[in-house]
């Protein structure tokens, strides 16, 4: 039923990364400014009991591996991340790195596994304390954790920001001293100093401008070769998930539609969301694009519809498609979706 | 009246300076644009090129301590840099519309959708309120809101982004205008939601025959949308011409290292293009060629300021003293 690299398969590996079953269930929030003003002038809405951000995910990752997860703002990407880098414990489910379950490892093993698995957030400038010094910044942790004495720590801050194309002559700034393609780089070089096996990258080039966007994604596939990292790579940025990924995971409303090898996904993509993802992608060329093939909104995640979440905007939907949640199933090795087309077909 | 009747919009020269304490900020320093009737011109640049001060100078809403210095701002043969303050309002929501990255810098969080468009439009035609809001409630329909006459009693946070970002979009078009400026309007949105914007606002101006200038930093949405661009970089205008001539066979440096640095156009797994260095400050811009400094191409002659000159016909412009040989797109 999960989705597997053919050739990790065939080899019979253990994926560093495995998640099975992950529901991740946020209770009702503190209201907001909104909902308070909402509610003042006598408008709103019925209390939702809680958001189902993850629902039933299932996830192998293996050594080496790139894989891009995809999906529309608030199918749960960045929870799934979280729960991946082990900052956010799931409501259920279960988190294996090397085949180890987390909730079955002693604590040094368990301290062992969060350092080794890090996360790089969207938002370079939010996420860098900008009261202190770069060199700080990224020496910190591999001080804390005994990875470095700190005798030998300077060298190794400058030998990490050379890495990630920073000069260590300004290793004294703060961060705002820093361009956005910069303060990028600070945050995943204090990621790599920790000398992680795995790596979260949460929309990591998204605020960056284009040509700044290509320095940095040639920066992470030469450290991916450098470092014999494995990412998972989340964006909503399809062309940067296709150019990066070596495979791909589709998410729609906290749920897994479809993962494959990024040039299978993209030639023939199976799950009529990917479908339409992939005719509204805008891609350079000189000739205009039909844009809109798909109709309707996104519905909340607060109320996700019965059965397929995607059937009130599915051109195909029938009546089962209301009624019964579609399995995720393999169709060959590595490529499987949920959809009940899918499965009337292989019937 | 013999000659020939100019574009809708004719940008020429245009300069808006920030006369700031740390210096003057040349964001807008002689831009040339035309846009005419139901066509779409992309104005693509990276972050701080100077696009939304480009537009917003068109509009008239340049505010201390910036301040148009040269240039002409023409709507229908009609000079804006000198109207005088009632008449660009006027002319504001009713000839020209502007739609945001943020559609509530239009929406108003605390009134009713149908009180804000009402408003709008009585402030530029005498009709009576019931006729206001069955032209509120028909705008609605044409950009693709569902039950409209419901939505009208709505306010702006019951709707999603893309929803209030539609109802922003109904606005502007409430007086059928003749131009509309679009600065980011769908960078906040999702693919499938976008998608369905771009093709509503295509629609719309294939039938209206309202010109529109789309501002983005996103190449691939322009190329999918527009029928010319105008790439835009420390605030001058540095290439302009159809999409097929400019995609197809990018003449200024700048413009093909951005096409060869979209992860979409290379090989995957192959090295991305990059363009060398960052996008330069403006208090420290170099004499001539502001891109000089990251082009491979520069040369002595690149320290003096290159016209914008045609390369080679006359509707694709290039200013580059060396641009790229003809067919060089990757
Ligand atoms: N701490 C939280 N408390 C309550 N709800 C949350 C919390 N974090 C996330 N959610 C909700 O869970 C859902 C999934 O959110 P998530 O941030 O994972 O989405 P995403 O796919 O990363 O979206 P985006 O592309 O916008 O970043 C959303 O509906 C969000 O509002
Ligand atoms: N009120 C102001 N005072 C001083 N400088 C300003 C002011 N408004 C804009 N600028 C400067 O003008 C330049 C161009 O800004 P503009 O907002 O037009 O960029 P942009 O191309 O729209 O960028 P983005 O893609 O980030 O929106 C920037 O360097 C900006 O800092
Ligand atoms: S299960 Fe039904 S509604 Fe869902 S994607 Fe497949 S056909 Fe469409
Ligand atoms: S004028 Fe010179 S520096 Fe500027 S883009 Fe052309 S070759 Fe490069
Ligand atoms: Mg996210
Ligand atoms: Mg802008």
């Amino acid at each position: 039923m999960t989705a597997q690299a053919p050739a990790a398969a065939a080899a019979k590996t253990t994926p560093v990364i495995s998640v099975r079953g992950i529901d991740m269930v946020f209770l009702k929030k503190q209201p907001g400014v909104v909902d308070k003003t909402a509610k003042r002038l006598g408008i709103a809405r019925p209390e939702p009991v809680g958001v189902h951000a993850l629902d039933g995910v299932d996830l192998d990752v293996f050594k080496g591996e790139v894989v891009g997860l995809v999906g529309e703002s608030g199918c749960g990407k960045s929870t799934l991340g979280r729960v991946i880098a082990g900052i956010l414990a799931p409501t259920a489910g279960t988190l294996r790195f090397h085949g180890r379950e987390f909730d079955e490892m002693s604590p040094q093993e368990r301290y062992r596994a969060k350092v080794a698995v890090q996360m790089i957030f969207q938002d370079p400038f939010a996420s860098l304390n900008p009261r202190k010094r770069v060199a700080e910044i990224i020496g910190e942790a591999p001080l804390v954790h005994g990875l470095v004495p700190r005798n030998e720590l300077s060298g190794y801050v400058d030998e990490i920001m050379l890495k990630c194309g920073i000069d260590p002559a300004y290793k004294q700034r703060f961060p705002h001293q820093f361009s956005g393609g910069q303060r990028q780089r600070i945050g995943i070089a204090r990621a790599l100093a920790v000398k992680p096996q795995f790596l979260v990258c949460d929309e990591s080039v998204a605020a960056l401008d284009v040509s700044i966007q290509a320095q940095v994604i040639n920066l992470f596939m030469d450290l991916r070769r450098d470092f014999d990292l494995t990412y998972l790579f989340i964006s909503h940025d399809l062309g940067v998930v296709e150019h990066i990924a070596d495979r791909v995971v589709i998410m729609y409303l906290g749920r897994v539609v479809e993962t494959a090898p990024t040039a299978e996904l993209f030639a023939n993509p199976r799950h009529p969301y990917t479908q339409a993802l992939l005719a509204n992608m805008p891609r350079i060329s000189t000739e205009k694009q039909t844009f809109g093939q798909i109709k309707g909104e996104i519905p909340s995640p607060l109320h996700p519809p019965a059965g397929c979440h995607f059937h009130p905007r599915c051109p195909f939907a029938f009546d089962r498609c209301a009624a019964e949640r579609p399995r995720l199933i393999t169709k060959s090795a590595g490529i499987s979706a949920a959809c009940h087309l899918l499965e009337e077909s292989s019937r | 009246m013999t000659e020939a009747k100019e574009p809708t919009l004719v940008v020429e020269g245009l300069k808006t300076h920030f006369f700031t304490e740390a210096g003057v900020v040349k964001s807008v320093d002689g831009v040339d644009l035309s846009v005419d009737r139901g066509e779409i011109l992309g104005l693509v640049g990276e972050s701080g090129s100077g696009k939304s001060v480009t537009g917003f100078s068109i509009l008239g809403l340049i505010d201390q301590p910036g301040r148009i210095v040269g240039g002409s701002v023409r709507l229908n043969g009609e000079e804006l840099t000198t109207a005088s303050p009632k008449r660009l309002r006027s002319l504001r929501g009713d000839r020209i519309a502007m739609i945001f990255q943020d559609p509530m810098m239009t929406l108003n969080p605390v009134l009713k959708i149908e009180t804000q468009m009402v408003e709008t439009i009585l402030a530029h035609r005498k009709v009576s309120h019931a006729e206001a809001r069955a032209t509120a409630r028909d705008a609605l329909g044409r950009v693709g809101i569902p039950s409209p006459e419901e939505r009208l009693d709505s306010y702006p946070h019951q709707f999603s982004g893309g929803m209030r970002q539609r109802v922003a979009i109904a606005i502007a078009l409430l007086h059928g205008p003749d131009l509309i400026i679009a600065d980011e309007p769908t960078t906040a949105l999702d693919v499938t939601i976008q998608a369905q914007i771009l093709s509503e606002v295509q629609a719309l101006c294939r039938e209206t025959g309202t010109a529109l200038i789309w501002i983005t930093h996103d190449l691939a949405i322009i190329s999918g949308l527009a029928d010319r661009v105008a790439v835009m970089y420390a605030g001058r205008i540095v290439e302009t011409g159809s999409i097929a001539e400019v995609v197809a066979n990018p003449r200024h440096p700048y413009t093909h290292g951005l096409i060869g640095s979209v992860p979409s156009r290379n090989r995957r797994g192959t090295r991305l293009t990059q363009i060398p260095g960052m996008t330069p400050s403006f208090l420290a811009l170099p004499p001539g060629c502001a891109f000089a400094p990251r082009c491979p191409r520069a040369t002595e002659q690149c320290t003096a300021m290159p016209e914008l000159a045609p390369c080679p016909s006359a509707s694709h412009l290039a200013r580059c003293f060396h641009p790229m040989p003809e067919g060089a797109a990757s």
